[in-house]
């Protein structure tokens, strides 16, 4: 399972941790092709040319992404790192027959943090819906706590000072063949069919152990 | 921060000046509000298409225009009514902190009717003269300032295909500085966010609804395919209307 320090690869477009079709029907594999297959793999496409020559190549993803915020006013390959980041982060963060509620430690925290699983899903439900344009809803984990943060186009909580824990991608192409504009739809069948709660308790044993 | 305020200002002006269908409210109390100006304030509504669904095909498909028109813009329509609405209680309420929170909400449902409602106008089927070029004095003011019309088409075509994430991209006149522009707006800002003199021309859709079902993610395939169907004549139309008065070459 990656935690967020493990996405640093060298710009390579990795395969979803299942195959193109596994999370129909839910996700069809059509939409697979596409936003695997074209969007992001254009992304790390265009982040090797973009760095090329710049004191950016060679640097790890997490490099690029922190240097290039720039506090909101983005220097030109934050877009392609973070979205390429971003997407390999989305993919993991789903797997076939996922979603529905966590157990474990993880609900725990969820019902101490959101007073109830029930709470926390609407909260995550409503920032995901009410991202204006496009942009991705997160589960995050910082200072001990879990909360939920909604972010416009490629920026993602690791600039904002938190782990990222769990995402879904509310750019129209994520849902667009499958759902068209029924944006709520899409998000309640990420929310029940396919979250891999494995994946964030992953991420949080890492985050925990990284904040010592 | 002012200049924001006044756009959104400006904005819900020409908004609700775009239609007719004023309806009369009340309050949350039962009781109509105490001043006229808010009573009289006009909710949006849908306006027609200008042709049949099918019309704009092969460049856009029926499919991308129902979807586009019945469910995204009218989806602004509904959103920017409801704010007005909560606008309307918190003014007279004289919560000024609801009148700024909502600013957003309006900006991004208003702009987005706004925004539409000039698109639909901007297209037109081959056979109503879609795609036929602009002549003059549009088309002599598009040399000066692009070389050539290619050269404009190949501009707007650049700045959309650059836009991250939704907006769209215009190309508009400037009347401050007497001048023609291509420009960008980020998810639905209309083209005032980016100077209050600035009149949109022609406006081109870049979110990903405006072309997901057709073109997936070639946008700038959609770019070059959607000048076939552009209404040259509704941007010589408010050309002529805005430089009457202006000395524009």
């Amino acid at each position: 399972m990656a935690a967020s320090a493990a996405v640093t690869a060298n710009y390579v477009l990795k395969p979803p941790p299942f195959a193109l079709d596994a999370l129909e029907p839910h996700m069809s594999r059509q939409t697979l092709e596409f936003h695997w297959g074209k969007h992001h793999r254009a992304y790390v496409d265009n982040l090797k040319k973009q760095v090329l020559g710049t004191e950016l190549e060679g640097k790890t993803l997490d490099h690029i992404i922190h240097n290039t915020y720039n506090n909101g006013d983005l220097l030109p390959a934050f877009n392609n790192a973070a979205q390429a980041w971003n997407h390999e982060f989305f993919w993991e963060s789903m797997k076939p027959g996922g979603g529905g509620k966590p157990s474990g430690e993880l609900l725990a925290l969820l019902e101490r943090d959101f007073t109830s699983y029930e709470k926390f899903y609407e909260e995550f439900n409503a920032a995901a819906a009410t991202q204006f344009g496009a942009g991705w809803a997160w589960l995050a984990y910082a200072n001990d706590k879990l909360k939920v943060v909604k972010t416009p186009n490629a920026v993602n909580p690791l600039v904002l000072g938190s782990f990222p824990l769990l995402t879904i991608d509310v750019w129209e192409h994520a849902y667009y063949l499958d759902f068209q504009n029924r944006r709520p739809d899409y998000i309640k069948t990420f929310m029940n069919n396919l979250v891999s709660w494995e994946a964030v308790s992953a991420r949080l044993e890492a985050a925990k152990a990284a904040s010592g | 921060m002012m200049r924001i305020v006044v756009s959104i200002i400006f904005i819900v002006i020409f908004a609700a000046s775009l239609d007719a269908g004023g309806k009369k409210t009340m309050d949350p109390r039962g009781k109509e509000t105490m001043d006229p100006c808010l009573e009289s304030m006009k909710t949006a509504s849908l306006p027609d298409l200008p042709y049949p669904y099918d019309a704009l095909e092969p460049a856009i498909s029926e499919e991308i225009m129902r979807l586009h028109h019945q469910k995204h813009h009218q989806a602004y329509v509904t959103q920017y009514n409801k704010a007005l609405g909560n606008l309307r209680s918190a003014m007279a309420a004289g919560d000024h902190s609801s009148v700024v929170k909502l600013q957003s909400v309006i900006k991004f449902n208003g702009g987005g009717h706004v925004n539409h409602a000039i698109f639909w106008k901007n297209l037109a089927p081959v056979h109503e003269g879609g795609g036929k070029p602009p002549h003059d004095p549009l088309s002599s003011a598009i040399d000066a300032h692009f070389g050539s019309l290619e050269g404009l088409i190949q501009k707007m075509n650049a700045e959309g295909a650059a836009v991250q994430g939704s907006g769209w991209v215009w190309f508009g006149l400037d009347k401050e500085l007497k001048r023609l522009v291509v420009e960008t707006t980020a998810n639905q800002d209309p083209l005032v966010t980016k100077g209050s003199l600035l009149v949109p021309l022609i406006g081109i859709d870049v979110w990903e609804h405006a072309y997901y079902p057709q073109y997936k993610n070639a946008r700038a395939e959609y770019l070059k395919n959607i000048w076939s169907v552009i209404n040259w004549k509704y941007a010589e139309d408010i050309f002529d209307k805005h430089t009457r008065d202006l000395d524009i070459d």
